[in-house]
């Protein structure tokens, strides 16, 4: 850790990124703001409505279900994605010709536009053009992801698994990089098992490396939409209408502004409010490792 | 032990194989595509990409989204160098809560952003422009980058820093010439990281564009909707798609590693 000097004129080196982030940030919120506590008859004219909006939308069963929709989507996401990526990192080779194999194919995923990745996926699902849907269906497994809810929710979790998964490996894996190798001869030494080894050094040394994994994955798997929207659409039905797709809808969609951006609001500060949790114990464990903690 | 290997091999399967069902799509004729079942292209065909590399409504996609995602890791790394050296090496009035301010940008969903962003964008005539993609992406690729290249920084000792003030370089000189060149990597692997967001976001893009700088992969979606479904063009767009990206994953792959831990091993 560096000590760091009190200067207040570094405020002008930070000036030019404050200012273009409040341009795109500040004012489009207050547009949000703005229509949230008003209702319109159309041509632009503009009535309060308080907090109306709000309590429709608390007490809405849309919005319950999307919201719940959400959490169980993000749920599955992070327990499959974060051991499953541990568990990969822990296998990749260190040296050799294996490790840019590995993290350039496992690196590409991620570089792919959202909306090719549902094209990807829509095409790889399809019963009649697509391998996976049409090994499937030989298989005599009855899979069609456009009619049943619970094929188009594998469906989605498999293709967020293709694509995300190598976030938490490669983040894993730099974290492994950075373990002197001293450390495992003295665990040889001491005739440690391969389980102890993972307990008492892989995984404290992991640890910063897997909160910035877990805060990622989550926050971008909160607020999905390209990949699904491509994929389902949002259905069969509602079963796949996660917020970002019912905020959309609402807004673009049905053009009702005010309840669309009251549920923004509220979307943006359970958003907030989770981010600030995991930031304050991400710089608290900071703190910790580097008084020599671990 | 032995059986080790098996586990990424296996996985990497499972990402190349949806991949390589849309490259063999690619090179497939829509009737053979609609008509039999195979595991590669029976009569191989390029006509798909010469669809793509002769009509401008097509290929003029991929030049608007490499023109907007260089001016956005121009922006953000531009912007966000002076500001990254401040909060690694200075503290100041509100440093904390202006950092976390910043990083909420990072998490805040599109989709809330995208009817306001489409209004404010329209009022300063800037509506269908590749600086109005460029500029919204800044939303959360700068404080993406301020956030990386402020993990590079801090891994910089100090003492650089103050040889360099008492060989009387003053500050401007000192950072382009002795500051820069050190962490070079850090920024190789910001823009990528600026690149790579930018380039795969589509709610946004889509939303800012309607004619002059649509990006491709909006190109992809009325294409889907609008022709009965070309599943071969389709394809082949989709690979296209690919390569900027997998070219810029080939130049930082020694990085590649430390950067996705944004600098902080």
């Amino acid at each position: 850790m560096i000590e760091k000097q009190i200067n207040q004129k570094a405020w002008f080196m930070v000036l030019p990124v404050f200012l273009l982030v409040a341009f795109s940030a500040i004012i489009p919120l207050m547009t949000v703001v703005n229509y949230s506590v008003q209702d319109t008859f159309g041509n632009n004219q503009f009535f309060w409505v308080g907090m109306d909006w709000f309590r429709e939308l608390i007490h809405s069963e849309r919005f319950h279900d999307a919201f719940l929709r959400q959490i169980m989507f993000s749920g599955i996401i992070l327990s499959i994605e974060i051991p499953l990526g541990i568990v990969i990192a822990l296998a990749m080779p260190k040296e050799g010709w294996g490790v840019p194999v590995c993290l350039i194919s496992m690196a590409l995923p991620l570089l792919i536009p959202w909306n090719v990745v549902g094209t990807i996926w829509q095409i790889f699902g399809r019963v009649d053009i697509g391998l996976l849907g049409h090994s499937l269906a030989a298989l005599g497994i009855d899979y069609n992801y456009t009619q049943e809810p619970i094929a188009a929710w594998l469906t989605i979790i498999a293709m967020d698994v293709w694509h995300w998964t190598s976030l938490v490996v490669l983040l894993s894996y730099a974290g492994l990089c950075s373990i002197p190798d001293a450390y495992y001869q003295a665990a040889k030494i001491d005739g440690a098992s391969r389980l102890s080894v993972f307990r008492y050094i892989q995984l404290p040394k992991m640890q910063r490396v897997l909160l910035i994994a877990v805060l990622l994955r989550f926050m971008d798997s909160f607020m999905i939409y390209t990949e699904p929207f491509v994929i389902t659409g949002g259905g069969p039905g509602n079963s796949t209408t996660f917020m970002s797709i019912d905020l959309v809808k609402m807004a673009i969609g049905q053009f009702d502004l005010g309840p669309a951006a009251a549920m923004s609001l509220i979307y943006f500060l359970v958003i907030l409010l989770l981010c600030w949790i995991f930031y304050t114990i991400m710089s608290n464990v900071g703190e910790e490792s580097s008084n020599g903690g671990v | 032990m032995r059986w080790k290997w098996l586990v990424p091999t296996l996985y990497i399967i499972f990402l190349l194989l949806p991949i390589y069902w849309l490259v063999n799509m690619s090179l497939k004729t829509n009737q053979e595509i609609l008509s039999i079942f195979s595991l590669w292209p029976q009569n191989l065909t390029f006509d798909n990409y010469k669809v793509i590399f002769t009509d401008a409504s097509w290929y003029s996609g991929y030049i608007n989204s490499m023109i907007y995602v260089s001016m956005n890791v121009v922006i953000s790394v531009t912007f966000a160098l002076p500001a990254a050296y401040a909060f690694s090496r200075y503290t100041f009035v509100g440093d904390k809560h202006l950092f976390f301010w910043l990083l909420t940008n990072r998490m805040a969903p599109p989709a809330v952003f995208a009817l306001p962003f489409f209004q404010l964008y329209s009022s300063i005539g800037l509506f269908d422009t590749h600086i109005a993609v460029a500029l919204a992406h800044c939303l959360f690729n700068l404080p993406l980058a301020v956030w990386i290249l402020e993990g590079f920084m801090s891994g910089i000792p100090k003492e650089i820093d103050e040889t360099a003030f008492v060989d009387g370089y003053s500050w401007p000189r000192f950072f382009v010439k002795i500051f820069i060149p050190n962490i070079a990597s850090g920024i190789g692997v910001t823009a990528f990281f600026c690149f790579m967001f930018s380039w795969v976001e589509l709610l946004l893009a889509r939303t800012l564009t309607a004619v002059n700088a649509k990006p491709i992969s909006a190109i992809m979606t009325r294409t889907v909707s609008a022709s009965g479904l070309d599943w071969g063009v389709l394809a082949a767009a989709g690979v296209l798609t690919i390569v900027p990206g997998a070219l810029v994953i080939w130049f930082v792959r020694n990085h590649i590693a430390k950067g996705f831990a944004l600098g902080r091993v």
